[in-house]
């Protein structure tokens, strides 16, 4: 009785050490501006080339600019870094979708678009999100810039096999609730360590409903639980997802791939180390208040209050956070005013994303008291697709910005950043100090949140208002 | 890489759980294409009062007085005792590299997170687990001891106190074997090319698709 990650770990082991580290084949590897000039510098040193180049697909989002493209990038050291990766892409033969590519965009989204990542999969990438890709019944986890030189060098990587954790979310998910709100239901449960040396599979019913979309978005924050690696089982839902798309297999190769990845997830009764159990139903839309993923709460809930926290550590942990934060105890998180509104990153910038959002603005104005409210797509043809059902009209017509695809305000690298003391409804993963712009403050929210909240011009229950 | 063995060196308490990798390096100092320099913005959002950016001199910035690293009496140390959870977030290797041009050799903490982890490892920077009320134990001697020193013994896999109490740690004998005797991952991978073609034929055979 094996798991699915039993099954996409054994199929990769070229070898193993008597300590049971193993050397792991890598299938994917996606590559991006900010974690790879190391790795290529090394590869150059040591005089070796890419093992595999058809396995590599290379993209700058980091540090791309959301506006006025055909300008250039303004940032001469952002600037610098995306010339070296298209340099380095040059050099060595390698595929990349360049700045003003239509295909372009952040590295998590473009690979399931382009059908770079199918499933059973190994998928790498010098980025802890890569557990996106576990959407599609893949091994797909982060890996630091020695490893990036690894793989290229090696198309292998060391590594020991985890703990397996199942999360099993069952029933139906309430109107206006979302994977985003799952996946942050799921870390104020278990905590942000509390997936610590595991791989997550998520299952159930309320999994096995959800769109490509959503399991991405899902699979996406499982890092922030702790996990490098998180994924779903195969089911009709991939499959239709990947058929046609320009780098998925096609005719004869596309059946037999098709036969194989049905066999893609875990056997009846196979054996977890851990079991996780939540119900859909109860799950209400979330909020964080704090700087890390787990101090969430539920829009119906309030500010803690450190005062009722027993826990030295943990008490003080919050007290910082509502200093940073710049908010009181007990204060309900329907009276939280953001400044800014942020849509988009690899976790919420997908079409299904931006149709939750303008469904929920549509016709409406953002409020008066927001400063800036953005959209950024999660690619070029996000774009494009969304422009083709006039999404784009909704939100410039709410007041909304309507941006150039990056990764953009998730963690400004190029202008788009927080002021110090600003506050931001942001449908990314991370929400630690600085991390939208130095003193910014995040708070972290599903797509339809954030529209409602931009709307409102305060944190709002989107299931009373839409 | 350069070999580990045994040192004693000083210790610096950091005092809080979950520090990120975003704490450890800001994201404006990722946009540089090399491997050195980060030291000097190792924890630059409190360490310095002002914002810090790529290329800026660090002498001619305001040090924050309330950090706990800019005391004097951190200057030299080598070990930095850390909470729970440390290196969470974004796989960023700029925060072990930072860590390790700042001066630091070993990071003592109760866990951390996997990615961060095994980045150090890659480095030559030793995470040391060790358990939760030992932790708390040391970081109550370190407010205590003006110069607290730590023996740290690879080969035994010990950590030992000024009081001459030693703890045992655990690590993975592959580990062990490439930062005892500095190996370069690649290069031990490479002593294995012929499964590796040996394998991928195979795979090739199996799952043409992946090959596209
Ligand atoms: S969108 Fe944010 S989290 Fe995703 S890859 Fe870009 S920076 Fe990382």
């Amino acid at each position: 009785m094996k798991t699915l990650y039993d099954k996409l770990w054994k199929s990769h082991v070229v070898y193993e050490e008597s300590d049971g580290t193993s050397l792991l084949y890598i299938d994917r590897h996606l590559v991006h501006e900010v974690t790879s000039p190391q790795a290529f510098d090394g590869l150059r040193l040591s005089g070796r080339k890419p093992w595999r180049l058809d396995s590599i697909l290379a993209v700058a989002d980091h540090n791309v600019p959301t506006t006025k493209r055909d300008d250039g990038i303004r940032d001469p050291i952002s600037r610098l870094q995306i010339e070296t990766l298209d340099q380095n892409c040059d050099e060595f033969g390698i595929t990349e979708f360049k700045m003003n590519d239509l295909r372009q965009g952040i590295v998590h989204v473009i690979g399931p678009e382009q059908g770079v990542t199918l499933p059973g999969m190994t998928v790498v990438c010098g980025d802890s999100h890569t557990s996106t890709h576990g959407a599609f019944g893949c091994l797909a986890f982060g890996i630091g810039t020695s490893e990036v030189e690894h793989v290229l060098a090696t198309q292998c990587l060391l590594m020991k096999k985890a703990k397996s954790m199942q999360i099993l979310v069952e029933g139906k998910l309430g109107h206006g609730v979302t994977a985003k709100d799952i996946a942050l239901a799921c870390i104020g449960e278990i905590g942000t360590a509390g997936g610590t040396g595991y791989a997550i599979e998520f299952s159930g019913s309320a999994v096995s409903m959800l769109s490509m979309e959503g399991r991405m978005t899902l699979c996406n924050m499982t890092i922030e639980a702790g996990a490098r690696t998180g994924m779903i089982a195969v089911d009709d839902t991939t499959i239709e997802y990947i058929r046609g798309r320009p780098f998925s297999p096609k005719g004869d190769l596309w059946a037999a791939a098709v036969v194989h990845w049905r066999t893609l997830r875990s056997d009846e009764n196979a054996n977890f180390d851990q079991i996780i159990r939540l119900d859909a139903a109860q799950i209400k839309p979330q909020v964080t208040w704090g700087t890390s993923p787990e101090m969430v709460t539920t829009i119906d809930g309030k500010v803690p209050d450190p005062l009722q926290i027993m826990d030295a550590v943990e008490r003080h942990d919050v007290e910082r956070a509502l200093k940073y934060m710049g908010l009181l105890p007990n204060m309900p998180i329907t009276e939280i005013r953001p400044d800014k509104i942020f849509i988009g990153s690899c976790t919420n910038s997908r079409i299904e994303d931006l149709r939750a959002a303008a469904a929920v603005i549509k016709g409406k104005h953002i409020a008066e008291s927001i400063k800036l409210a953005i959209v950024v797509p999660g690619s070029g043809l996000v774009k494009n697709q969304a422009e083709k059902e006039g999404l784009d009209k909704i939100f410039l017509n709410a007041g909304f910005e309507w941006r150039e695809p990056g990764c953009s305000m998730c963690l400004a690298m190029n202008d788009d950043r927080l002021l110090p003391g600003e506050r931001c409804a942001s449908t990314s993963n991370r929400n630690f100090e600085g991390r939208q712009g130095p003193g910014g403050r995040t708070h972290l929210v599903s797509p339809a949140m954030a529209a409602a909240a931009a709307i409102a011009g305060h944190f709002v229950d989107v299931r009373t208002v839409y | 890489m350069e070999k580990f063995y045994l040192c004693k060196e000083l210790v610096a308490p950091l005092d809080r759980a979950n520090v990120d990798t975003d704490a450890i390096i800001p994201k404006q100092f990722l946009k540089s294409t090399q491997r050195s320099g980060f030291g000097k913005n190792l924890f630059d959002e409190w360490r310095f009062l002002d914002y810090g950016e790529l290329g800026m001199r660090a002498d001619q910035r305001r040090l924050n007085p309330d950090f706990i690293l800019n005391q004097s009496r951190y200057h030299d140390a080598r070990i930095l005792l850390a909470r729970a959870n440390f290196g969470c977030g974004s796989s960023r290797e700029h925060a072990p590299w930072a860590l390790q041009d700042y001066g630091f050799k070993v990071i003592i903490a109760p866990s951390f997170a996997d990615i961060f982890f095994n980045n150090c490892f890659k480095i030559g920077l030793l995470p040391i687990v060790l358990n939760a009320a030992v932790v708390d134990r040391i970081f109550y001697e370190v407010s205590l001891t003006n110069g607290y020193y730590l023996v740290i013994n690879l080969e035994d896999q010990t950590v030992t106190a000024p009081d001459g109490e030693s703890y045992s740690f655990e690590i993975d004998l592959f580990r062990k074997n490439s930062l005892l005797n500095g190996l370069d991952e690649i290069e031990l991978t490479l002593q294995h090319i012929e499964k590796i073609k040996v394998f991928e034929e195979e795979w090739r055979m199996k799952q043409p698709w992946l090959f596209l």
